[in-house]
């Protein structure tokens, strides 16, 4: 019994930390404390809506989120906009419908059904206003990326003067985060750049921080209750086996073999 | 075996018994609620219709939640005929006034309460709907007159947003 | 087997079980005289078949969700985790089930291979475990290509392409497969007809698995026949029922675990970027329980050579019942056979951390080196060793495991199976 387990949890270990290997690329990330991991790891609503006003005023003129809806907002476990707020979000952006009775496309101000606006019509066009490059969809980029949450808040603050010897073609940059060390993004954080409403001082580590959450809950909706549910779901698991462990113990004690 | 020890191993076995039953529950129900609307679909709960180009007498039919909804302008004589009926002749006794807000419109769900087909415009023997898959005759209120459905035709939510718009939901 | 004729008890019974014997099979299912000394590795036969009834209705569920489409098969998952209800839970746990269904085979596998129950009588339920093991890749694959993620796309694009090695017909073969000139959406949708198809083909062999089993019977840790049936064996149920119970819910806490805490951790990230036919990800890699054949694959220069070295490496599973000519079957009273066991599972876990890794400089030579071996281990070290090789004495009955034998070592090997008080 105890080699079994002993050898069960070598062996999950070994699978598990075979793949952190090869996921991560070995470069030593910035660290922050992420208020979502643990085992009741929860989001900072705070950070949520701050990160929220970031992407809006600063990466959704690139990046799209096809994948959230303005409802999103005002939904447990995000930002947790009121309803209100996240109606009134919504009706601040034009959104293309139709056709209308005429054939007609026309537009109309957004509701709360209505996906997050894209800034481009599509990949090409998107690519064709960006020097080629595609400004990736921030739906999933998080876990779309094998430094996860880490990667994406070290790559906002890595932007560096290139090494000497480093030469850079027009419209890339040096990251030392970046895979390869080239982007084709710029810096596009800088103190300041944008005015929390909750009075929160903007500094390029705070914005990369909440947009960094924001990001994380964008990719994970669920997160909240997911961790919620394992937590009781492992606690019953314990309970159950215990029990099955001395009704076994029980039934195996009418023959005298040990289990 | 002494009684004592027989009634903690009753015990013992009820208890694992029941804790497991929990868990089938709580592992099953996921399996049956993902085929309930999901939250994309619930979110998509209203929709808005232009009625300036409806003439009286006329009747327009719009997609709500996946079901027709009949949207009728009816004239004076429609609005009194509704009106004069007696509700004792009723087989679901309703209102025209708790029916139509504004008299001049007309706006229910286009399902038959019987099983659920499209019934048809100015058709059957009261004037209003026919229902032809299994015969069920509505009135210009779209009350049941005759046939087997049960109830009258639904009336969703709905409001004026101004004189030529309404909002179904 | 029950060795007395079962009669129900009740009128209805009896009239029922004359024209269709279900009550037969059901009491012959819990009566099913199993040994009384099985440890814990043998409860992965009924976490196995947890693993598959898991992903099937699982995998059913998110069949009502999800369109095999390529322009609408990335939405669709997206839709799954965001907008189903419980979907993220759902897709967590059928993605991880797969993980776990892997995890238990494999040690199920390798259980048969330190106790020797591919032996005769057993040959047969062995290699029908190798078809069910081979199915059990061949959906896992399909499943992997559903989500038409980068990996999806570019490991179904390299899979497939393993074909094109078959001399003459290869290109015609790869072409058909695709039913176009690449991976794309007919390659999808026939994907997702036989990912849907498979688990209940293999269903059915576990059925037949289990129905050899149930013909001589479980091997055991000791490897010996049954002498005396009332002595050495105990009803299924409850004691073995109960028994593979408790292990299965150990095993569900771990399943639960990945599934609640760390969901992505055994996908990759590039899964989670839509396909994109014009760029391959930097390091393509297969799921984890695929990676020592990837290795095997990789370590042999020869495109056609290294196909052929990959199946080989499987199929030869399927032969070893006859490869291994020792008479006795547990590695506890084989000495030499269970020093070469473990270096056998060292080298599978070195082929699988190879295949996670470039294939170029020391990794090569690693992986060159343990394919070379894991041939080595089957085609020459087993063979030789049942003649060489000075066995233990085995003992004389399940209940008297010890007696006469060497009890230091069996002692240490199964302590908590084979003592008896």
């Amino acid at each position: 019994m105890k080699n079994f387990l002993r050898l069960l949890f070598l062996l999950t270990l070994f699978i598990g930390s075979s793949f952190n290997s090869y996921a991560a690329e070995k470069v030593e990330y910035l660290k922050t404390d992420w208020s979502f991991k643990g085992l009741f790891g929860k989001f900072d609503r705070g950070a949520l809506q701050r990160g929220y006003q970031v992407y809006t005023e600063v990466c959704s003129s690139c990046h799209s989120m096809k994948y959230l809806s303005y409802r999103n907002l005002a939904e447990k476990g995000g930002p947790e906009f009121t309803e209100a707020q996240a109606k009134a979000i919504a009706a601040s952006f034009e959104v293309k419908d139709g056709p209308n009775a005429d054939g007609d496309m026309f537009t109309r101000p957004g509701k709360l059904s209505d996906k997050f606006v894209m800034p481009y019509e599509n990949v090409k066009a998107a690519q064709a206003a960006n020097g080629g490059a595609y400004p990736p969809d921030m739906s999933v980029l998080v876990k779309a990326r094998g430094g996860g949450v880490d990667y994406i808040y070290s790559l906002l603050q890595g932007y560096e003067d290139p090494p000497v010897g480093v030469n850079l073609d027009d419209g890339v940059y040096y990251n030392k985060y970046m895979y390869g060390n080239k982007i084709k993004m710029a810096n596009q954080l800088s103190d300041g750049l944008v005015e929390y409403a909750d009075g929160t001082s903007a500094t390029v580590e705070q914005m990369s921080k909440d947009v960094t959450t924001f990001l994380m809950w964008a990719a994970e909706p669920h997160l909240e209750s997911r961790h919620r549910m394992g937590f009781k779901a492992i606690v019953y698991l314990i309970i159950l086996t215990i029990l099955v462990y001395f009704s076994m113990k029980r039934i195996w004690s009418r023959i005298e073999t040990k289990v | 075996m002494s009684e004592k020890k027989t009634n903690r191993r009753d015990f013992l076995f009820t208890a694992t018994y029941a804790v497991g039953a929990v868990g089938v529950g709580a592992a099953v129900w996921p399996m049956i609620d993902q085929m309930n609307p999901d939250a994309s679909v619930k979110a998509l709960a209203s929709t808005e219709v232009d009625i300036s180009t409806v003439d009286p007498g006329k009747t327009i039919t719009v997609l709500w939640r996946g079901k027709p909804v009949f949207i009728r302008r009816r004239t004076l004589d429609e609005i009194n005929e509704a009106k004069s009926v007696n509700l004792k002749d009723l087989k679901h006794p309703e209102k025209d006034e708790d029916r139509a807000k504004n008299p001049e419109w007309l706006v229910m769900l286009g399902v038959c309460t019987h099983l659920g087909c499209v019934p048809l415009d100015q058709k059957g023997d009261y004037n209003g709907w026919f229902c032809p898959c299994h015969g069920s005759h509505y009135d210009i209120s779209g009350r049941i007159r005759k046939g087997p459905a049960p109830t009258n035709m639904e009336v969703p939510k709905y409001e004026f947003v101004d004189a030529n718009t309404i909002k179904i939901g | 087997m029950s060795e007395h004729e079962y009669i129900p008890k009740s009128k209805v019974g009896k009239w029922f079980n004359d024209r269709l014997p279900l009550l037969t099979l059901a009491n012959h299912l819990t009566d099913y005289p199993t040994p009384k000394n099985l440890n814990y590795w043998w409860t992965f036969g009924g976490i196995l078949t947890f693993c598959l009834i898991t992903q099937i209705v699982t995998g059913l569920v998110l069949a009502m969700h999800y369109i095999a489409h390529a322009d609408m098969a990335f939405d669709s998952v997206e839709h799954i985790m965001r907008d189903v209800n419980y979907g993220w839970l759902i897709r967590y746990i059928h993605a991880n089930g797969a993980s776990m269904f892997f995890l238990a085979v494999y040690i199920h596998i390798f259980r048969s291979l330190f106790y020797g129950s591919y032996k005769s009588p057993r040959e047969i339920i062995w290699i029908i475990g190798i078809i069910i093991y081979l199915l059990m890749m061949a959906a896992a694959f399909m499943g992997y290509v559903l989500p038409w993620g980068q990996m999806s796309f570019w490991g179904a694009t390299v899979i497939t392409n393993l074909f094109s090695a078959i001399p003459l017909v290869g290109e015609g073969i790869v072409t058909w497969l695709w039913g176009g000139y690449s991976v794309d959406n007919p390659t999808l949708t026939r994907f997702f007809t036989l990912h849907y198809l498979i688990p209940f083909l293999i269903l059915g062999l576990v059925v037949l698995h289990i129905w050899a089993l149930h013909v001589p019977g479980n091997n055991n840790p000791v490897g010996i026949d049954i002498k005396k049936p009332s002595k050495d064996t105990v009803p299924f149920h409850p004691y073995i029922v109960i028994k593979d119970g408790f292990a299965l819910l150990m095993f569900m806490i771990v399943f639960a675990f990945f599934v609640f805490y760390t969901p992505n951790i055994l996908g990759h990230a590039d899964n989670y970027i839509e396909a994109d036919p014009l760029v391959t990800p930097a390091h393509i890699v297969p799921e984890w329980y695929l990676l020592p054949f990837y290795a095997i694959l990789r370590s042999v220069p020869d495109k056609l050579l290294g196909v052929v070295a990959m199946l080989s490496a499987i199929l030869i599973l399927a032969a070893l019942p006859w490869l291994d000519t020792s008479k006795i079957r547990s590695a506890v009273f084989r000495p030499l056979y269970r020093q070469f066991y473990w270096i056998l599972v060292a080298d599978v876990l070195i082929l699988g951390y190879v295949g996670a890794m470039p294939a170029e400089g020391l990794y090569l030579l690693v992986a060159r080196v343990a394919t070379a071996y894991y041939f080595l281990h089957f085609l020459v070290v087993l063979p030789i060793l049942g003649f060489k090789e000075k066995t233990l004495p085995v003992p004389l009955s399940i209940t008297e495991p010890v007696l006469g034998g060497s009890p230091n070592l069996a002692m240490a090997k199964n302590k908590e199976s084979l003592t008896n008080k």
